[in-house]
């Protein structure tokens, strides 16, 4: 049941629960265990446009996080037997063991069409047959929107702690930047961080203290790190105060690396402003050029706030762009040390290209400037 | 950055004739950059010996040279055009090997031609294999353990190290021609003698066997700042062992984490940078162990392919249009995505839906040939089909083929075998050993009780797709109950999922044991409103709005996209024209060609044109050709769904080959608005009774003939008509199960072979003319109105099937009188038939009688061929003549005498099924032909071998050994021969003769009378040309070897008399004159 009123019905699995959720379109082919995973998916409900989902089944291994953050799961065709060496359970077990709802057998394209053409709105998952549409619709409509809530808050570690594993799964790329060079510490503030964002900086030879999202920037210049870290989340930038005033003092004293919410929030310390887009970006196949080299990436991506380029005052300066709707997806103080991405360049899923951001981080670090 | 400026004109390279393993995505991809590239301003000059192409219309390029693509003769098109580029990576292997022979040849660098695409070392990188091991080496990726061969010797002592069973890969060949997997010591000694036999440069690799593993493909695209994106993923439902021409495939990869599919994504981007592709498209192909998930790199093609086709028509991406674009100077974010228009060439395409390619196989025509899937390709063509699952696309695919399935399984519930072979045991062979019909022997050994885990074990095929087809063979028992309930049991909910399952209403009938037509399950269905709905390709899973109707039908949903409801051209407009679906053996290419020329004419006519069609090779189903592109089976069910949707003002059937023609009735009587000629007349012209009875009225002659529908009356029509006689089943295409029979027990061993004839379906039993000429007509018409577009003499005599024959336009003996004669009555007929568009009748000529052999009121396969000997494109014409137009308005010029000779002659895929025989005969074996231009017949002639791959010599040695018949007639020939100074070879009853007339013939022993022996002569290679014509009765044993010898040695081998005379007359004009090349806009200068 959309909020416009729509109705479809489907087949039930993973967990027998109802589920209201701000519906968006993820086109990304492989990965979704990744992105069941993904806290920046809190309070959203995924629709995975690859009509097949879950034939390579789920494995400890692709865990973005240790559980999953998203409201429901639809899709074209759940897979009941999964077929491949590294797999340790099906996709259905896998979400009614976390607790989330899914449907199959739904027309994903219309819902796709429907999210694109009339922008983002709320679903509701329900296996109850006897409500009337109208109830249905009252259920979805009193829902809290995306926006209301600070989601952060929710998926936030609650204590910091030290993150040591690099790229363990014999199935990763090599890392961004060879090790053996100095040793360097980084505060990184967990907003929703993807565990493959941690393993990446480890990956780079980097000590990683993961801190939560509330933590002041005092307490961050307590550690004496090299460098900080903002990561990915779910929600509002706007909403996020706490981190965008830590965020103010820190990009004067260190070197800071943003992602994702981390880039919003960063665009909002520079002054600018952030925007709602009609459906975002999701999924693994955007364009993004470099405005400096003239290249092109392809990125993994998961957004639905921008950072508004207008909005930007003079001291940033837009890195990347998005080739398809030319929105921002880069930026870098024009004489601090800071940068910051839309994408993510730590894959998961999605393409590799972007890895070398990493190591333009470490080379920040160590004075080289961007 | 805009184009470059420094170039102005570019030479294209084509694919020549279609092969197996080079089949018409060339044409495809040529078409693409010749159209990309002079919208953009360049002077394009193109050579292909192959006329059935659309590149080769002369509105395609500025200059085009329809001549032998060999590097002597492009060469002389360098020197003639100066290009100041050339660009070899869109005509396959052919055009890329003869690019590199220029450059070895210094060609390129005397003229100073830049090779644009791919660079000679890139090249050279990619398709040596140890070049190619060391550069993935270099960069960190696994190759399977291999080492190379030049020699039997070398190739042993690389089996020490590699041990068997060991898969041989020939260098330097296309489809993987000669290669294969060895279990044993003698297949191995035979594979790679043979793969060093046919190698460009004698090379093998011997290497691991990896068969089992999981194959992909990614489809790479470069630009020259080195932005690399992936086009398409491709997972092979068909493991490791099977060519993946042989493969069924699926897009995108379904059994891949992203973990491991973007460490594909790497090890591809990093192969095509290494390699050094600056620009353009390549394939590279994996294994992956299902086991471990070790990733094995096989190899890597700088080039765009068959799979680069696949890919563009699964993902809506143009890879040949942008590789053309790129090399050229481009770079992928300046270029435009032709469906979205809003967004940029430089990203990912997306799929929402399933793509799966099926191929098709020929092996009804060599039924001696091993009909085992291997490392070397086999397969003619391919379907595609989309679906929104798996299952909804294989069923499409399945019915799409045209082999007699109606989806996975006729017959709910049933096997597909005998029943008694319904039983693990009897199936497992089946499954482990790969044939055209393993597909049939999953779902049997499912029916059979066999487990997903012992199908997986003996087949290897991925446990994922067991399981998708486990759930159709469940679905068929739920099926079988509900109609066991009748027609009302059938709900519209339970519809509804078997459609979405991917059945067939074809499917459903036949639940109701034969009680209940195709046609009342339709209407049932709709009466309850389960109807398809379109969905569009549109490379991003719908994130951006689409404005190429690009369409395939799902039962997912009720959201229709064909967006024909609020367009601007009434539906009056809309004209349906039914491509030919998969290619095959008498179906290809050349009705390709008719569907695109109908498809351009009715848009010029400002018609809203919509094309249906399921082939994905052809240059129909690119988006661009046609306004609406319906990716669909061409079946009843299919074809009629799109009429319902679309209401079109016209439905031609006539340019699709046998494919559409088989449908026309059912779709005349179902409502669906046939134009041109009348479904009543195609019949006349196919039903045998009311056809003599037809040209009995109009005074024309048969030879005397008869139907038979039991073994008897076959013996009783035969003896009436006296033997031989030529018989056949009717109602189909390429010659099919035709046979020359010259006694009663031949008669009874062809009818122990083809049992298949009825009442219905009878037997055709024909007087078989000896030694007669065989002609070839095709005319057009308007249904009043006639003219002849050509007349074509056949080379070989009449019963060598006309598909399979050598001709020349105009004819090169025929008299005046005779001549004349034919044109008259084809007219005649065409009047009576009252034919509107095209017809080929095909006639014979014995002394100075007349004799028709059959008429086909439709597109035939010498269309394009003839449109290009005669300027004038038919088949556009004939399209504007179905749609009201008169022959007067459309301006046809009847040119009976051209001045200057094409002979068109045809190619055959010997060399690819090991030990068939040559030996030609009314059941047509060709894949596809060339087309050789000169103003004299021997020149063409001449040309037209060598475009084919008989390189005719210049001196040495001639084999000759002709039937007793032929034996008086071949002393003047040779005679001929001998005066431009070849050497003469025969054995006893033919040298004999050659003595007798004072010809100089070294004698050499038959295969029995001891050695060295003329075989020995052939695989020595110390022979330059056969001529060899078979005693028809019974096919020697010799014979047969020397034919087959001469395949596998590359020997040119004439088979008939008339072929040796004009073969030897080439000859002379050729050694008289080195050849000299002219475009064909030239020769239709000289046409007014």
């Amino acid at each position: 049941m959309l909020e416009d009123g729509t109705v479809l019905v489907g087949r039930g699995f993973g967990a027998a629960a109802d589920s209201v959720g701000e519906l968006v379109f993820n086109t990304s082919m492989t990965g979704y265990q990744e992105i069941l995973t993904d806290p920046s998916y809190r309070g959203q409900t995924v629709l995975l446009t690859q009509p097949h989902i879950g034939n390579y089944g789920v494995t400890q291994e692709d865990e973005e996080s240790p559980k999953l953050w998203l409201s429901g799961l639809v899709v074209r065709e759940a897979c009941e037997h999964a077929s491949n060496f590294r797999s340790a359970m099906e996709l259905s077990d896998y979400l009614a063991q976390h607790g989330v709802p899914g449907i199959d057998g739904v027309d994903t394209r219309m819902l796709t069409r429907a999210v694109r053409d009339r922008g983002e709105q709320r679903i509701l998952i329900t296996r109850d047959t006897t409500i009337s549409d109208a109830q249905l619709v009252d259920k979805v409509r009193k829902a809290p929107k995306v926006a209301d809530v600070d989601h952060v808050l929710k998926v936030t570690t609650q204590q910091p702690y030290e993150w040591k594993k690099g790229y363990e799964s014999p199935f990763s790329p090599p890392a961004p930047v060879k090790a053996g060079g100095k040793r360097r510490t980084i505060v990184a503030y967990d907003f929703g961080a993807k565990r493959n964002i941690l393993r990446s900086l480890a990956a780079c030879g980097l000590d990683v203290i993961v801190v939560p999202a509330t933590t002041p920037a005092a307490a961050v210049l307590e550690r004496k790190p090299d460098g900080v870290f903002l990561s990915n989340g779910p929600g509002d930038p706007a909403i996020c105060r706490y981190a965008i005033d830590a965020a103010k003092v820190l990009v004067k004293k260190l070197p800071v690396f943003g992602i994702c919410l981390g880039h919003q929030i960063l665009g909002h310390v520079f002054g600018g402003k952030t925007y709602k887009m009609k459906f975002g970006h999701h999924g693994g196949n955007q364009p993004v050029i470099d405005l400096t080299t003239g290249k092109v990436e392809i990125t993994s991506q998961n957004h639905s706030y921008a950072v508004d380029p207008q909005s930007l005052p003079d001291g940033a300066v837009m890195t990347h762009k998005n080739l398809n709707d030319n929105t921002c997806e880069g930026l870098r103080h024009k004489e601090l040390p800071v940068f910051s991405v839309q994408y993510h360049p730590e894959a998961a899923p999605g393409p590799h290209d972007a890895l070398y951001l990493f190591k333009r981080f470490v080379e920040l670090l160590d004075g080289v400037t961007v | 950055m805009p184009r470059r400026q420094d170039l102005k004109s570019i030479l294209i390279l084509g694919s020549g004739p279609i092969v197996i393993g080079q089949a018409c995505e060339f044409d495809y991809s040529g078409v693409q950059a010749c159209k990309a590239l002079r919208a953009d301003g360049f002077r394009i000059v193109l050579i292909n010996s192959n006329p059935a192409t659309i590149m080769t219309d002369p509105e395609m390029a500025d200059r085009t040279y329809i001549e032998p693509i060999t590097a002597d003769v492009v060469a002389k098109i360098i020197e003639q055009e100066r290009p100041d580029a050339i660009l070899p990576t869109l005509g396959g292997q052919t055009a890329l090997n003869c690019a590199m022979q220029l450059h070895d040849m210094g060609v390129l660098e005397k003229f100073q031609v830049e090779m644009i695409g791919a660079r000679p070392a890139s090249i050279q990188k990619a398709e040596g294999r140890l070049e190619f091991r060391d550069a993935m080496e270099k960069i960190g990726l696994a190759c399977a353990r291999s080492r190379l061969a030049y020699s039997m010797d070398e190739a042993r002592k690389a089996l020490d190290e590699i041990g068997l069973p060991a898969v041989i890969r020939p260098g330097f060949t296309m489809g993987g021609s000669g290669g294969g997997i060895a279990y044993n010591l003698q297949e191995f000694e035979e594979i790679c003698a043979r793969g060093l036999q046919l190698s460009l440069n004698s090379e093998v690799l011997v290497e691991e066997s990896i068969a089992g593993w999981k194959e992909y493909e990614l489809e790479v695209v470069r630009d020259k700042n080195d932005n690399v994106i992936i086009v398409c993923s491709i997972e092979n439902f068909d493991p490791m062992g099977v060519h993946t021409g042989d493969s069924i495939t699926v897009a995108p990869a379904q059994t891949l984490s992203d973990r491991e599919y973007q460490l594909m994504r790497d090890a591809a981007i990093a192969c095509i940078r290494e390699i050094g592709v600056d620009t353009g498209g390549s394939n590279v192909q994996f294994a992956i162990n299902p086991k471990d998930g070790r990733m094995i790199v096989i190899e890597m093609n700088p080039r765009v392919s068959r799979s680069s086709a696949l890919a563009s028509k699964a993902t809506g991406f143009p890879i040949a249009k942008i590789a053309a674009k790129l090399a050229v100077g481009y770079t992928l974010d300046e270029l435009d995505n032709d469906i979205t228009k809003t967004t940029k060439a430089c990203f990912e395409p997306t799929i929402d839906y399933c793509v799966v390619k099926f191929p098709r196989w020929a092996f009804e025509k060599f039924p001696t040939a091993d009909s085992v899937l291997t490392t070397q390709m086999k397969s003619v063509g391919e379907v595609m089909a989309i679906g929104r699952t798996f299952n909804e696309a294989m069923q499409k695919a399945l019915r799409g083929l045209e082999t007699g399935r109606n989806g996975f399984g006729n017959v709910p519930g049933m096997p597909h075998c005998k029943p008694e072979d319904c039983n693990a045991e009897a199936v497992r062979p089946h499954l482990a050993t790969p044939r055209a019909d393993r597909i049939d022997w999953v779902r049997t050994a499912m029916l059979a009780g066999m487990s997903n885990e012992e199908i997986h074990d003996t087949s290897r095929i991925d446990p994922w797709f067991l399981d998708q087809l486990r759930t159709l063979v469940a679905h068929e028992q739920a099926i079988v109950a509900a109609c066991g309930k009748g027609m009302q049991a059938l709900t519209a909910g339970f519809l509804r999922k078997t459609k979405q399952l991917g059945f067939s209403d074809r499917q459903i009938a036949a639940a109701f044991a034969g009680k209940v037509s195709e046609w009342t399950v339709r209407e049932h269905r709709k009466k309850l409103g389960v109807v398809p709905v379109y969905k569009r390709v549109d490379t991003c899973a719908a994130e951006y709005p689409s404005h190429t109707p690009y369409l395939y039908s799902t039962y997912d949903g009720t959201e229709d996209e064909a967006g024909v409801d609020g367009m601007a051209g009434a539906p009056k407009q809309r004209v349906i024209v039914l491509g030919g679906g998969p290619n095959r053996i008498g179906q290809g290419i050349e009705f390709d060609y008719c569907c695109v020329h109908a498809a351009l004419a009715l848009r010029e006519l400002g018609h809203e044109t919509v094309m249906i069609n399921s082939n994905p090779e052809t240059v129909s189903t690119d988006f661009d050709t046609s306004d609406m592109l319906f990716f669909e089976p061409l079946t009843h069910e299919d074809v009629m769904n799109v009429v319902d949707r679309i209401s079109p003002r016209g439905v031609i059937v006539q340019f699709g080959g046998q494919t559409p023609l088989n449908l026309a009735r059912g779709l005349m009587e179902h409502g669906a608005p046939l134009v041109g000629t009348s479904v009543d007349s195609i019949d006349a012209a196919e039903d045998r009774a009311l056809f003599s009875k037809l040209i009995e009225e109009l005074g024309i002659d048969q030879p005397p003939n008869g139907m038979a529908a039991s073994a008897d009356q076959a013996i009783a029509a035969a003896e009436r008509i006296g033997y031989p006689v030529l018989v056949r089943p009717s109602f189909v295409l390429g010659g099919r199960a035709m046979e020359v029979v010259y006694d009663r027990a031949g008669l009874h061993s062809y009818m122990e072979r083809h049992r298949a004839f009825s009442q219905e379906r009878p037997l055709l039993v024909d007087k078989f003319l000896d030694a007669a000429i065989e002609v070839d007509v095709d005319a057009i018409a308007d249904g009043e109105n006639v003219v002849i577009g050509g007349i074509m003499e056949h080379i070989e005599e009449a019963g060598i099937h006309s598909g399979d024959s050598s001709c020349s336009l105009p004819p090169y003996s025929l008299s005046d009188a005779l001549r004349d004669e034919i044109a008259e009555k084809t007219r005649r007929l065409a009047k009576a038939l009252k034919v509107i568009g095209l017809m080929n009748v095909q006639w014979a000529v014995r002394g100075t009688k007349v004799y028709i052999l059959e008429a086909n009121p439709r597109a035939s396969r010498t269309v394009p061929f003839v449109s290009k000997a005669i300027g004038q494109p038919l088949a556009k014409m004939a399209a504007r003549l179905m749609l009201g137009e008169t022959l007067a308005q459309v301006g046809v010029v009847e040119r009976l005498e051209p001045p200057f000779f094409s002979v068109k002659a045809p190619v055959f895929p010997f060399n690819k099924f090991h030990g068939v025989d040559t030996i030609l005969g009314p059941e047509m074996k060709s894949t596809g032909e060339v087309m050789g231009v000169d103003a004299r017949f021997g020149t063409a002639f001449a040309k037209a071998m060598v475009g084919a791959g008989n390189a005719l010599p210049r001196d040495g040695k001639v084999f000759v050994s002709v039937r007793d018949e032929d034996k008086r007639l071949i002393v003047p020939l040779i005679d001929r021969l001998h005066a431009l100074g070849f050497e003469i070879v025969a054995t006893g009853g033919t040298a004999r003769t050659l003595q007798t007339a004072g010809i100089l013939v070294q004698r050499v022993m038959k295969i029995h009378e001891g050695r060295p022996h003329v075989l020995d002569l052939v695989v020595n290679r110390e022979v330059r040309l056969i001529i060899n014509t078979p005693s028809g009765r019974r096919e020697r044993s010799d014979d047969r070897l020397i034919r087959s010898a001469a395949v596998n040695h590359r020997i040119p081998c004439i088979t008939t008399l008339s072929a040796a005379s004009a073969t030897i007359q080439g000859m002379e004009a050729w050694l008289k004159k080195p050849l000299s090349v002219t475009p064909l806009q030239q020769y239709h200068g000289q046409l007014t």
